[in-house]
């Protein structure tokens, strides 16, 4: 089966830091797969490149099918991203976001209304087709950025810290909607500082000052270290990176 | 040390507070815990005399919020969502400044912010903008707590920080509550509110419940179960349509669920029906997750 | 005490951001000598007519020592008044001698004789350079006769600029670019800088702190204020000794004036800054509301008398107006007080109007 992601050693230096210090790891199709580490760790470095958004310094890889240093331009139209912080025009309506959007994305022009109206039907919101973005409440804002994010039917997509700040019950139901894509054959990659949400994932990495230092699924990671939660985990492994850092 | 009675504020449109009523006694944690959106910021400005409530009285160490707005001012320390901190200074004048507007020197009140100083004494000369997160916040908290204030107000004090930094945020907090400082603490994060001495929930603008944790825990009504198979994704679905279930939520590694009977032989017997292995029924103590969301369920 | 340590912390600010000090320190200098060089042309060969009644020995010569120097391309010997104004209706003379009735006789007898030269000021730094080097050049016959009959001559040249006797549009530039700078600093800079602290959080945590907010206020304009008058003794070093533009009048009503406007503008900008909440609104704000009009109806560029009556009332609203007026009055022309008196009132005026409405808008607690 052909994999979402494949990167080999990907580095990325911003003179003389190494914020990304040769990675490797691979996504498969349909895997939900959780991206952790501390703030500072180069997360945010490595999610750019994997998007196509800055160059690696050195090492191979690609993304939905696409090399990372030849073709970064084809990767950005195969793949979704949503973050917490950007994700739809507030000041237009629900339809305008989305016809948007899949234009952007290349989604064909008589395939749009159609998918509209299927995407709006399966997370229940077709009433709110022509509510402005900016008088939804949080959490459906949040549930459409992602239908959006996913609307071109990528290989894979990226989530940043998608559900920061919402509310338990629809943190859930934004959970399930991941699930209901990764069912669908779409590769989630995802960011999050809920541990909860890291038990969520099919498999986790957790970086630690530019490298990868776990990588397994969380019943793998917490039988490693032999303690009861991904918390405990993610402890194990940021604490010594806090006292490293500290250090410097 | 702050009281709050019938508190109650409108945007345009919008009902940010309604009728909110709490006191908090020196020298406790108060957490206020709830989703983005559901009136924190505004209840934390209110308090601070930045903003004036439409309606309700609230007191800050005996002082009218409104009518002594200025000595409320020399008396708490306030640390705004935003970590409010110069980008461009470092981490020493942005201490030292916050010093100076407050009448105060850092040696002066040095016992109280030594055990945060001292973890960023490595990166005195750094400027702020080059802090990593969890700095960002030890620095902006001991910049509100230079005055050595009586109340310290902490609007999402841990939000975008890594859990590994939040957990000694809290174990920071716990110290400046020994020294008898009062602390109101607003998060989105359930897993923190354990921590508080005591919370109220809060969602579009109302408190749904005030107590201690262990309070609130003990309001959860029912028994709560956490199941488990070797088929997480399928078993949340065929959890849903069980007709014995009355709720089930994804919790981890778990699912958690209620029972419109407390028969758990005949759950476990209806999922052998669907094909799952491996299956655990516990019976398990309510966190404020849970409560949370049984609180808010439709 | 605590005052000072703010201001320590607004200059911080200022020397750390990289644009801001080249919008502060190096606009100035580059608008003073970008406007200089743009002016100044060399002037060379330019065309000269002489209308010389006497026809005596002493205008011979002062004559011959036109033609000799390289300035001056004597052209035409005119014989009547008359014929002055068509040699430069026909575009024949740029700048005509005109000496007086029986100059040299006068001379000797008198010792007092007087010579008009008259120029075509359309270019009115061009005429301002002709008149000088026309000037120098009869000093220094005036310099020879002394030294031959040792006797005290006056020769007294008489200036008269043509089509622009206020001389216009150059001289301007520098009442007009210190209006333009001050207004880019006192308003835009502060105006951004107050809201900076909006915008990042630090405003809520400063109001919510024992500081009065008028000082938080104070504290964040007294750089800005200390700025501009950096800016106004730049400008003038640089408008004497670069672009030979000298201060003509009172050095202290000079400085009164600036002072003036400074607090006008810091004013303006504290106002833009109690309604704008983001840094681009106050940009946009005291960009559309301050420089555009500075630059197009203040009289720096066009001249008020030119524009259209609606413009000028508009015009009379633009504190700047007021202060290019008065700066023009005072460094270049040379007046006294009492012809500034007008526009400092009306300066005066506005910066009362503006505390009044800054108070009334100014708020101690956000939104």
């Amino acid at each position: 089966m052909k994999k979402a992601i494949e990167v080999e050693n990907l580095t990325k230096r911003f003179g003389s830091f190494t914020a990304v210090n040769a990675i490797s790891f691979d996504v498969a199709q349909g895997e939900i797969f959780g991206f952790l580490g501390a703030n500072g760790a180069g997360k945010t470095t490595a999610m750019r490149m994997l998007c196509g958004l800055s160059r690696p310094t050195s090492g191979k890889g690609a993304v939905a099918g696409f090399d990372m240093i030849r073709q970064p331009e084809e990767i950005k139209r195969h793949i979704g991203y949503m973050s917490q912080r950007f994700s739809l025009y507030e000041d237009l309506a629900v339809w305008e976001n989305i016809r948007l959007f899949a234009g952007i994305y290349g989604v064909p022009e008589k395939e749009i209304a159609p998918r509209t109206d299927g995407m709006l039907a399966r997370i229940g919101f077709e009433s709110g087709r022509n509510t402005r973005v900016k008088e939804l409440p949080l959490g459906w804002k949040q549930k459409l950025s992602f239908a959006v994010a996913i609307f071109h039917e990528p290989k894979i997509v990226f989530l940043d810290e998608p559900t920061g700040g919402v509310d338990p019950l629809t943190r859930r139901r934004f959970w399930e909607m991941i699930y209901d894509a990764a069912d669908r054959g779409i590769s989630v990659f995802v960011t999050t500082h809920y541990m909860d949400e890291a038990e969520y994932c099919n498999r986790v990495s957790i970086m630690v000052d530019g490298r990868i230092d776990a990588l397994d699924t969380p019943k793998n990671l917490k039988q490693q270290f032999g303690v009861r939660s991904m918390d405990e985990v993610f402890h194990r492994l940021a604490r010594e990176n806090a006292l490293t850092s500290n250090a410097n | 040390m702050i009281s709050c009675l019938g508190i109650s504020k409108k945007y345009v449109s919008v009902e940010a507070l309604k009728d909110i009523t709490f006191e908090v006694p020196q020298g406790e944690i108060f957490g206020v815990i709830g989703p983005d959106g559901a009136g924190k910021t505004t209840l934390f400005r209110i308090l601070t005399t930045l903003m004036l409530a439409d309606s309700g009285t609230a007191t800050v160490n005996g002082l009218d919020v409104v009518k002594d707005y200025r000595e409320i001012r020399n008396h708490v320390g306030y640390m705004p969502g935003r970590f409010s901190l110069y980008r461009d200074l470092t981490v020493e004048e942005n201490l030292n400044f916050f010093a100076k507007v407050f009448h105060t020197t850092v040696k002066e009140n040095y016992d109280l912010v030594k055990d945060i100083y001292v973890q960023l004494e490595p990166f005195r000369k750094r400027r702020a903008d080059a802090l990593s997160g969890g700095m960002k916040q030890k620095l902006a908290l001991s910049c509100a707590l230079i005055h050595k204030p009586a109340a310290l107000f902490l609007d999402e004090p841990t939000t975008g920080v890594d859990p590994v930094s939040r957990k000694e945020f809290w174990g920071m907090l716990q110290n400046l509550k020994r020294q008898g400082i009062t602390i109101l603490v607003s998060t989105p994060y359930m897993d923190e509110a354990a921590l508080c001495d005591r919370m109220a929930l809060i969602r579009n603008g109302s408190f749904l419940a005030i107590d201690t944790p262990e309070g609130i825990t003990a309001q959860f009504s029912k028994p709560l179960w956490a199941v488990r198979s070797n088929r997480m994704s399928k078993l949340l679905a065929d959890l849903r349509a069980g007709d014995g279930v009355e709720s089930c939520f994804a919790f981890g590694d778990r699912h958690h669920v209620t029972l419109k009977r407390e028969e758990p032989g005949r759950l476990r017997e209806y999922l052998a029906n669907q094909g799952h292995q491996d299956v655990e029924i516990d019976r398990i103590q309510p966190g404020i997750e849970d409560c949370f969301i049984r609180l808010t369920m439709p | 005490m605590m005052f000072l340590s703010f201001v320590k912390k607004e200059f911080l600010h200022i020397f750390r951001d990289p644009r801001t000090m080249l919008i502060t320190l190096g606009m100035p200098v580059a608008q003073i000598i970008l406007f200089g060089f743009a002016i100044t042309t060399e002037v060379k060969n330019v065309r000269m007519a002489v209308f010389d009644p006497s026809h005596d020995i002493s205008t011979q010569r002062i004559i011959s020592r036109m033609q000799a120097s390289e300035y001056f391309d004597m052209t035409q010997v005119l014989h009547t008044a008359d014929d002055i104004n068509s040699a430069f209706n026909k575009g024949k003379a740029e700048l005509v001698a005109v000496f007086s009735d029986r100059f040299d006789e006068n001379l000797l007898r008198a010792g007092k004789a007087s010579v008009q030269l008259i120029a075509d000021a359309t270019d009115p730094n061009q005429a301002a350079m002709l008149t000088a080097y026309a000037s120098n050049i009869i000093a220094d016959y005036r310099q020879e006769l002394l030294r031959e009959h040792r006797i005290p001559f006056l020769i007294e040249p008489e200036i008269q600029m043509l089509y622009n006797p206020q001389m216009k549009s150059a001289y301007n530039f520098v009442p007009g670019v210190m209006g333009l700078i001050l207004t880019l600093i006192c308003a835009m800079m502060t105006s951004i800088a107050i809201v900076r602290e909006k915008e990042v959080g630090t405003m809520e945590a400063l109001l919510v702190s024992p500081l009065r907010p008028v000082w938080i206020i104070l504290a964040k304009v007294a750089p800005y204020f200390t700025l501009s008058i950096v800016n106004i003794i730049s400008i003038l070093l640089l408008s004497v000794f670069v672009l030979d533009v000298p201060v003509s009048g009172s050095m202290f009503w000079l400085a009164v004036v600036a002072l003036m406007f400074i607090i006008v503008a810091l004013l303006l900008g504290i106002v833009i800054s109690s309604v704008a909440t983001t840094q681009v609104t106050a940009m946009l704000a005291s960009g559309m509301l301050l420089m555009m009009p500075v630059l197009l109806l203040s009289g720096m560029i066009f001249p008020i008398e030119n524009m259209p009556v609606i413009l000028q009332w508009i015009s009379n609203i633009i504190p700047a107006r007021w202060f290019i007026t008065a700066v023009r009055k005072v460094m270049i022309e040379g007046l006294g007080v009492s012809y500034v008196a007008k526009e400092l009132a009306i300066l005066a005026g506005m910066a009362v109007f503006l505390i009044a409405v800054s108070v009334k808008t100014f708020k101690i607690r956000l939104s």
